[in-house]
């Protein structure tokens, strides 16, 4: 106990802790509607473009901290472009490939022609612990309490379009609406997680969770409970297990949550 | 007294058009079925009716607040596996544009009780969805469509993948509803469970409407053919 109030008082590991905590929990919950939703890629989409961004960002020679004015815009506008995409054709997995590619590949190419890899696209792209700000942290609490806002307010709502969109269509409900502040959401969190889990396993967050408490509960409501409470849970094991053997941040939350998602599959394929 | 008026209708669906130049009436107390092969237009009729479908030109008019028209697609696009209880599904039909409270209303739980009780799934009440066979998925939809307590119900092919015993139960149950008041539209290529259930019936063809009448007329009419 004590060696984890020692912890604590470094101010990057406070950092790391409160800004990770906000964002599984946002991931969870949101990764709820992205994976009934078979939407769940979109945040892979959306990390490469994260990436990319965060590439012009450092070309352009911002530092770390002015980095979420290029990043935030054009991801939420990719979002809105990768939504609006696979609204229209009905094919999301080809829209988010296209995006997915297009922007990992201008992002290598904006790297190679300005200092290269150097830490700070190398950071972004892996996760670091101590990449973590102040203002993330503090963006962080507010996008939770957004999130939270939303889910409480809009619960019945969301809860319909995730199961059955045309009869809510057909009920008068806006679902344009409710998809595109899921995508702005997802758009948010995905920047400012990114700096801890990185652009390559942040998705991880938004899919995990849902999938590993969906063989677990009967209900939509307790999905959205326990799928907070296991992101959470995976990602403060993740976090210290990569403080305490020195691994990377971002794979070491990923394989907690693989570790817990292979136990329940197997725990409930015997119960089967 | 005609509650559905189409005249003229155009709908695409995608490049294609789908229904083209259709014109036919649906008076109160109808079961009008629309009868044809897959893909002559029938569910993008209803979606073009229920507005998930742009009409390209025509004119159609519903004669009543489109809130009390309930609509159960095709196939519900959500996976079996959707975790969500019958009394989750069957709560959400009582939602209506404009209302966004963060709560069902004591009122909304009520009409909600009365539709679980009226298709008998009180007893699944806390199952989930994917534990229920298909008819009992049918009836759990059913429950929810009826929270609006709706004056129109536009079904699209709601018995697709059911084995005969239970679309003939489900049928039944289709006009129970309707001999209470409520007018049935439903897409259907089942042309024997028309024959027995249909009031009306129109045909649809390669996007165009062939045949528009009364069950005699479509007997007589099959007759012929």
């Amino acid at each position: 106990m004590a060696e984890l109030i020692n912890l604590l008082s470094y101010p990057f590991m406070t950092r790391a802790l409160v800004t990770g905590t906000a964002i599984s929990f946002c991931a969870a919950l949101l990764g709820v509607i992205l994976v009934l939703k078979r939407y769940s890629m979109i945040g892979h989409g959306l990390a490469d473009v994260a990436f990319c961004a965060v590439s012009l960002a450092v070309a352009l020679g911002l530092s770390p901290a002015q980095h979420i004015f290029v990043t935030l815009p054009v991801v939420v506008a990719a979002s809105f472009v990768i939504m609006s995409l696979t609204r229209k054709g009905g094919k999301g997995d080809v829209a988010i490939g296209m995006v997915s590619t297009g922007a990992l590949s201008l992002g290598i190419i904006i790297t190679s022609l300005s200092k290269g890899f150097n830490v700070d696209v190398y950071n972004y792209m892996f996760g670091s612990i101590l990449a973590s700000s102040t203002y993330d942290m503090y963006l962080s609490i507010v996008l939770v309490v957004v999130v939270l806002i939303m889910f409480v307010v809009f619960y019945n709502r969301l809860f319909l379009i995730t199961y059955d969109e045309s009869f809510a269509q057909a009920s008068g409900i806006s679902v344009n609406f409710y998809q595109f502040l899921i995508s702005f959401l997802t758009a948010l969190t995905i920047v400012i997680g990114m700096r801890i889990m990185g652009t390559l396993l942040i998705s991880s967050l938004i899919i995990f969770p849902a999938v590993t408490s969906r063989r677990l509960v009967r209900s939509f409501r307790s999905l959205v409970v326990l799928s907070a409470i296991v992101s959470v849970v995976c990602f403060l094991c993740g976090l210290f297990t990569s403080y305490y053997l020195d691994l990377p941040t971002g794979a070491s939350i990923v394989g907690a949550n693989i570790i817990v998602c292979v136990m329940v599959t197997l725990c409930t394929l015997r119960k089967e | 007294m005609e509650i559905l008026t189409a005249s003229s209708v155009t709908i695409n669906y995608g490049n294609v058009t789908a229904v083209d130049n259709a014109s036919f009436t649906v008076n109160e107390g109808d079961y009008f079925c629309i009868a044809g092969a897959n893909g002559s237009g029938k569910s993008t009729l209803l979606k073009g009716i229920v507005g998930l479908c742009p009409i390209k030109s025509g004119h159609l008019h519903i004669h009543f607040p489109k809130e009390q028209i309930s609509y159960l697609s095709q196939s519900n696009k959500a996976d079996r596996d959707f975790p969500a209880t019958v009394w989750e599904i069957i709560l959400s039909g009582t939602q209506k544009s404009g209302k966004t409270l963060p709560f069902y209303s004591k009122e909304d739980k009520m009409r909600a009780e009365e539709s679980m009780v009226k298709l008998g799934m009180e007893k699944f009440r806390n199952t989930r969805i994917g534990n229920l066979s298909g008819g009992q998925q049918q009836r759990a939809l059913l429950a929810r469509a009826l929270c609006k307590s709706p004056r129109l119900m536009l079904l699209d092919e709601p018995f697709a993948g059911l084995d005969s015993s239970i679309s003939e139960e489900l049928y039944s149950l289709y006009r129970d509803l309707n001999k209470q008041g409520v007018t049935i539209v439903m897409a259907s290529h089942d042309y024997q469970a028309i024959g027995k259930y249909a009031s009306r019936v129109m045909l649809m063809n390669n996007s165009h409407v062939d045949f528009v009448g009364s069950i005699e007329e479509w007997r007589a009419n099959l007759w012929q053919n």
